[in-house]
């Protein structure tokens, strides 16, 4: 059994209220930061312990903090990112829904390394049962004497809110949280300025994911020298992962950032592999932005070594033979999926998912997802594969914000690694429609397929 | 729009907020900075659409306009972003199934298929007896229970051909005691 941060306590009876997460230890790290730390002493810690951000970029969260201007006289904002959307991803849920206390204290705590007076989760519209659970934790939390003025006598004042969305992947990005929760458009905004100088209501903002903040009261209690030391370089202390797809159990696992894919998918303790014996043929490790990795690909990197369930590994070759960790979102295909019809649907994710604001993402996601429907049904051209080819390199990097490079990503990862199924759709028009490609030669041992 | 012609000279009074309704405007607005009302726009146009039957008119739109002192335009352009807010009437009942790869591989197209076929509509249809609308959506965070949908405020996971069958029958049953 790997170490547990997070969800150590996930199964004990009633952890969602008050007392029980008390009596277990909670709030512990509020007392201990309010009482005997300083608010840059907090942000120090967390710059030990390595935490990187885990909503996606894997940004050193320390390093983000000290990052907040602060200006006298003019308000400082945290703002949870709980806008989780990413196809794949659904470990924060998992979080608010069954540990709502342990996202609050780190909330708090942050609050104060921060100095934020008013803390707002931004949580999407369609989680639409999780606020009151937030709300109510929140409300506990109060009584209990760990919000509101004057917390633990300390002169800190803290109020936490619950803002929800209503339906907008690209509201994950930070400066489009910001504008939604102005009450705007989610079109994300022109950096620079950044949030830890201009954020929400043109004030110095923190946004950070649900997973970060939980992650700091760990930080805080065992000190984040203890929590450098678990994992591995700096893919530091623990990650959740939420595994989906063609696996025999999809859920939300805390692991240990030094286990292997190959265990993580095979072992009765995670995946516990494939389902109905099915063979491995491909896997989003990270979320649906990420390259799709051929089996082969996955399981040991190019050079031949184990590939490991964390951030310098999983992105070991780059683009062209790697991947990236992300936001933790896993999703296995079985040797029975097709990888154009999979890349369609994300196409079409990103088409309706993009804001509009910027030519190459509004005009070139349609165009993606238009080609794709025409490969997947039997009506596509050798012509199309180079041209899709095409679009997602035009789109990339030439966008306000990363939703055209998520967008371009897992097309060009799919046509990257698996060319000869989108030639054989082509070829074939009338058999793709009533069957798969199948695995081809990918998921023959690396030395088969290289040799 | 169509709103506005269908709500007539006086539909303004029945576009209003319960007392009850009014005081959770008011918290609402409490949470954030003063003069900052606008950021309130989000949650009172999912109060709105909760209490004025699953959609929001123009009329409603105006009203939260003037319930938040911002200019209608500044309400219109919100609701018509983003996808959970509706700007055209559905039915009692909204599936929402969700399409993306997680849930395609588990075998969202069967689920799609017979909804379809059980509720004698295409996607995007709202069934003659305006109960059922049947829509479907792009990831919603439940991947790993899938295939699912949203109905409502709870998601409904893992979902097979006998759970859709009893889930219609559930809203149908709902439905005959609320008349």
């Amino acid at each position: 059994m790997g170490k547990k941060l997070l969800l150590e306590k996930a199964n004990v009876q009633g952890i969602r209220g008050y007392d029980v997460y008390r009596r277990e230890g909670g709030y512990a790290s509020v007392e201990k930061a309010l009482r005997n730390m300083t608010p840059d002493q907090v942000t120090e810690e967390v710059k030990k312990s390595g935490l990187r951000g885990r909503g996606g970029a894997g940004f050193p969260t320390g390093m983000k903090w000290s990052f907040l201007a602060k200006p006298e006289g003019i308000p400082r904002y945290l703002v949870c990112n709980a806008d989780e959307s990413e196809p794949g991803t659904f470990k924060d849920r998992y979080l608010m829904e069954f540990l709502p206390h342990l996202l609050i204290e780190g909330l708090i705590v942050s609050s104060y390394a921060l100095g934020s007076k008013s803390t707002y989760i931004y949580i999407r519209g369609e989680y639409a049962w999780i606020p009151e659970i937030l709300e109510q934790a929140i409300a506990e939390a109060k009584a209990g004497g760990w919000l509101g003025k004057n917390i633990l006598g300390t002169g800190f004042d803290c109020e936490i809110y619950v803002h929800t969305g209503a339906g907008a992947y690209i509201c994950g990005e930070e400066t489009a949280l910001i504008e939604s929760l102005e009450g705007k458009r989610g079109n994300p905004r022109i950096k620079p300025p950044f949030p830890a100088v201009k954020g929400v209501w043109d004030c110095p903002t923190v946004v950070n994911n649900v997973e970060t903040l939980a992650a700091v009261v760990p930080i805080i209690n065992n000190g984040g020298e203890a929590y450098s030391k678990i994992g591995i370089g700096k893919s530091t202390g623990t990650k959740l992962i939420s595994a989906c797809g063609n696996i025999n159990k999809p859920g939300v696992y805390e692991i240990e950032m030094t286990i292997s894919v190959e265990e993580f998918i095979y072992s009765d303790e995670y995946c516990g592999g494939i389902a109905g014996g099915k063979r491995l043929k491909a896997c989003i490790p990270g979320g649906s932005s990420v390259p799709i990795l051929p089996a082969n690909l996955l399981l040991k990197t190019a050079k031949g070594e184990t590939r490991l369930m964390n951030y310098e590994s999983l992105s070991d070759g780059g683009f062209a033979k790697g991947s990236m960790m992300g936001s933790g979102g896993f999703i296995v295909l079985d040797e029975d999926q097709c990888v154009v019809r999979h890349t369609l649907t994300l196409a079409r994710f990103y088409r309706h998912e993009s804001c509009g604001q910027c030519s190459p993402c509004r005009e070139g996601t349609g165009w993606m997802e238009k080609i794709l429907r025409n490969i997947e049904n039997g009506k596509g051209k050798k012509s199309d594969i180079d041209l899709l080819w095409d679009i997602q390199r035009k789109i990339e990097g030439n966008t306000i914000c990363p939703l055209g490079d998520a967008a371009a990503w897992p097309v060009a990862a799919a046509i990257r690694h698996f060319r000869d199924e989108f030639e054989w759709h082509v070829d074939n028009p009338k058999e793709c429609l009533v069957r798969n490609y199948g695995l081809a030669h990918y998921a023959d041992p690396l030395e088969a397929a290289t040799a | 729009m169509a709103g506005r012609e269908a709500g007539a000279v006086n539909s303004w009074t029945m576009v209003k907020f319960s007392e009850d309704k009014l005081k959770k405007v008011d918290e609402i607005v409490a949470r954030y900075p003063a003069g900052k009302q606008k950021s309130a726009v989000i949650p009172v146009l999912h109060l709105a659409q909760e209490e004025f039957g699953g959609w929001l008119s123009v009329d409603a739109m105006d009203y939260v306009a003037g319930l938040l002192k911002l200019e209608p335009i500044e309400v219109y352009e919100v609701a018509t972003f983003y996808s959970m807010l509706n700007t055209k009437p559905v039915g009692r009942f909204v599936f929402e199934v969700c399409q993306t790869g997680p849930c395609m591989v588990r075998g969202c197209d069967d689920i799609i298929a017979h909804i379809k076929q059980r509720l004698g509509i295409e996607v995007g249809e709202t069934t003659p007896d305006g109960l059922f609308t049947l829509r479907t959506v792009e990831c919603l965070g439940a991947c790993g229970y899938a295939p699912m949908m949203q109905l409502g405020k709870y998601f409904r996971e893992h979902l097979t051909p006998e759970k859709v069958d009893a889930i219609i029958k559930e809203c149908r049953e709902k439905a005959a005691i609320n008349n």
